[in-house]
């Protein structure tokens, strides 16, 4: 046995690079540092930037399972909308406690998640992709036809949050929903990161690579897809949950088939299963939405599909793909 | 002596094709076994039945004594059964360490850990790489398994299954597209494997048969020919007639 202590120093290199490679690096900060200077550099936008930081939420949600463990799905919208119409729903009845209100959108869908998860992941490829576009589908009628609960195709009105902690009431500015999107989100990058770098994301990642192989080593493999969609749900669930208690007001196309859509476009563009496509493809969607919709309210998905054509033909790794190869590219030409 | 292995009756169909017929085969704990036959004689076939990739259409497997025929595959890997593949199953996107260290950490039962458990971890890592020592392939341990070439992923597939600490080994045709010069460090793996860990392997090159096996089993379209010591394979006329009926339309 090596001797603790001087332990560090006769491991070779690999190992140390395999236990320590969930280090954070400073470059992780870059996100946080721009969202807090965005804050101070356009208080106009900071009802936008709340949006964008529930969208990276919501894509990032998305990237443990579709990136890390390979899970393809159209229909992550339906846990986003389930976490949203809690939270919304919990408001409308009287439960005005933000913190308790997200929790509950969380665990929501979560549950969802598990009930889902546990019946479709039996299923793979084409059949698992239409179950949850299906379940997305049901999922929009169910809350369609629940007018009385979900005010229907109206939308769900009256949504009251309190102050966060009886302290921080939300403005109309939106300063505190810019606070407490970035704080929630931050929480769920943290958990994410640590997930993905933990034996148990490595499985994932082990099972999108070879499930085959992932069963000849002993994997429970089903039991650990359950176990990430399940998780994955419920983080979309708290990303819907505030939206709601953000905007109070919860659409019906929360649960829709077009913003499955959207949320696997921005992972698209920023770079599925690298941990930051939600950070770079949420924000560049959501600006560009903005700013094209403005300029031409009709047609700026055109623009967005052209995009995205041209990122899935050129450029596989999205956005942080792109910028991956042009480093590369530059250490080369150092050499 | 006592099974490790036991197949009772065996049997398999794809539709009309018989791929195992009442297959009853024996392996000793430390065996050195050789499966061979030509080719769609069902040897992989028997693999995948033994390890659980495919439900048999009939007959019974133990392992150590126990049943496990109804077993899902995970549950016989952690009772000791390993296996590699006879075209390669590997992580290509991931690091010949970490394709080594999935294993480990499965065996060890910390593979669906989401936090803490540094320790743990860095015995995973060890582990792993006193493998990739022993298997002469810790030069690439950082490298994307799909950098590295064939006859090195192969070396990989086997440390998978070896990183399982199996009791049962099944080699599919370890050698299989490897050139010539790096087959001899998958030879001296194979003989150099720990003596208690019996070891089943199917291969078409009769030298490595020959010389690795102390009995072997013969499979001609999904049954067992005939069973017995290298001589007495050497020395069977049927054996024979497959093989130079084989060869001579290769
Ligand atoms: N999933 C399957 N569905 C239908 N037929 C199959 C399937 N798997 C294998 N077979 C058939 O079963 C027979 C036995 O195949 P198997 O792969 O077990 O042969 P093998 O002895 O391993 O041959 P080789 O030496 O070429 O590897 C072959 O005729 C093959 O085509
Ligand atoms: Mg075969």
């Amino acid at each position: 046995m090596i001797p603790p202590g001087k332990s560090s120093l006769k491991r070779p290199p690999a190992v140390e690079a395999l236990i320590k490679r969930h280090r954070l690096r400073p470059i992780e900060l870059l996100p946080w540092a721009i969202a807090v200077a965005a804050y101070f550099l356009f208080p106009g936008y900071l009802a936008l930037g709340a949006q964008i930081f529930i969208m990276v939420l919501f894509a990032l949600s998305l990237d443990l399972i579709l990136g890390y463990a390979g899970i393809i799905t159209l229909g992550h919208a339906a846990f986003f909308g389930v976490g949203a119409y809690t939270a919304g729903i919990l408001a409308v009845q009287g439960w005005h406690e933000p913190i308790s209100g997200l929790i509950a959108a969380g665990v929501a869908a979560a549950v969802v998640g598990l009930v889902s998860g546990l019946v479709i992941l039996r299923t793979h490829g084409l059949t698992l992709l239409m179950l949850t576009l299906a379940i997305v589908f049901m999922l929009h009628e169910a809350a369609n036809k629940a007018g009385f609960i979900t005010g229907g195709a109206d939308g769900l009105q009256g949504i009251a949050i309190d102050p966060i902690f009886g302290a921080f009431r939300f403005d109309m500015f939106g300063r505190t929903a810019y606070w407490y999107a970035l704080v929630v989100l931050f929480l769920g990058w943290a958990f994410v990161r640590l997930l993905v770098h933990s034996p148990f994301g490595r499985s994932l990642t082990g099972i999108r690579e070879n499930v085959v192989r992932m069963h000849a080593i002993g994997t429970p493999v089903r039991r650990r897809l359950v176990t990430a969609y399940t998780i994955s749900a419920g983080l979309a669930g708290v990303a819907g949950g505030l939206l709601a208690q953000t905007t109070e007001f919860v659409a019906l196309n929360v649960i829709s088939f077009e913003l499955s859509g959207a949320v696997l476009i921005m992972l698209i563009f920023g770079g599925v299963g690298r941990l930051y496509g939600a950070f770079i493809g949420a924000p560049v969607y959501m600006i560009a939405e903005d700013e094209l919709a403005k300029a031409d309210p009709v047609y700026w998905l055109f623009w967005i599909g052209l995009i995205l054509i041209l990122l899935v033909m050129f450029a596989r790794g999205g956005i942080l793909g792109l910028i991956d190869q042009a480093m590369h590219l530059v250490r080369w030409r150092r050499k | 002596m006592t099974a490790v292995l036991e197949t009772r009756g065996l049997n398999k169909s794809f539709g009309a094709l018989q791929v195992a017929q009442n297959i009853n085969f024996r392996l000793e704990a430390g065996a050195r076994h050789a499966l061979i036959g030509p080719n769609g004689a069902g040897k992989t076939t028997l693999v995948n039945l033994i390890t659980g990739r495919l439900r048999p259409t009939g007959g019974k497997i133990f392992l150590s004594g126990e049943d496990i025929t109804d077993l899902p595959p995970e549950a016989r890997v952690k009772r000791g059964l390993g296996r590699t593949f006879q075209i390669n199953q590997l992580f290509k996107g991931l690091s010949v360490l970490e394709n080594v260290a999935l294993a480990v950490a499965e065996r060890d039962g910390v593979g669906g850990n989401m936090f803490g458990a540094a320790r743990a971890r860095r015995a995973v890592a060890e582990e792993a790489y006193a493998l990739l020592e022993r298997l002469r392939i810790a030069d690439d341990a950082l490298k994307p398994v799909r950098e590295l070439p064939y006859g090195r992923q192969r070396l990989v597939e086997i440390a998978i299954a070896l990183g399982l600490n199996p009791k049962v080994l099944l080699l599919d045709e370890p050698a299989a597209g490897v050139p010539s010069t790096e087959s001899a460090i998958i030879l001296e793996m194979i003989a150099g494997l720990p003596p208690d860990i019996a070891v089943l392997i199917i291969e078409h090159d009769m030298d490595l048969v020959f010389r690795f096996a102390r009995r072997i089993t013969v499979l001609v379209q999904g049954a067992v020919l005939v069973e017995g010591t290298p001589g007495e394979i050497a020395a069977d006329t049927r054996v024979r007639e497959v093989y130079l009926g084989e060869r001579s339309h290769v």
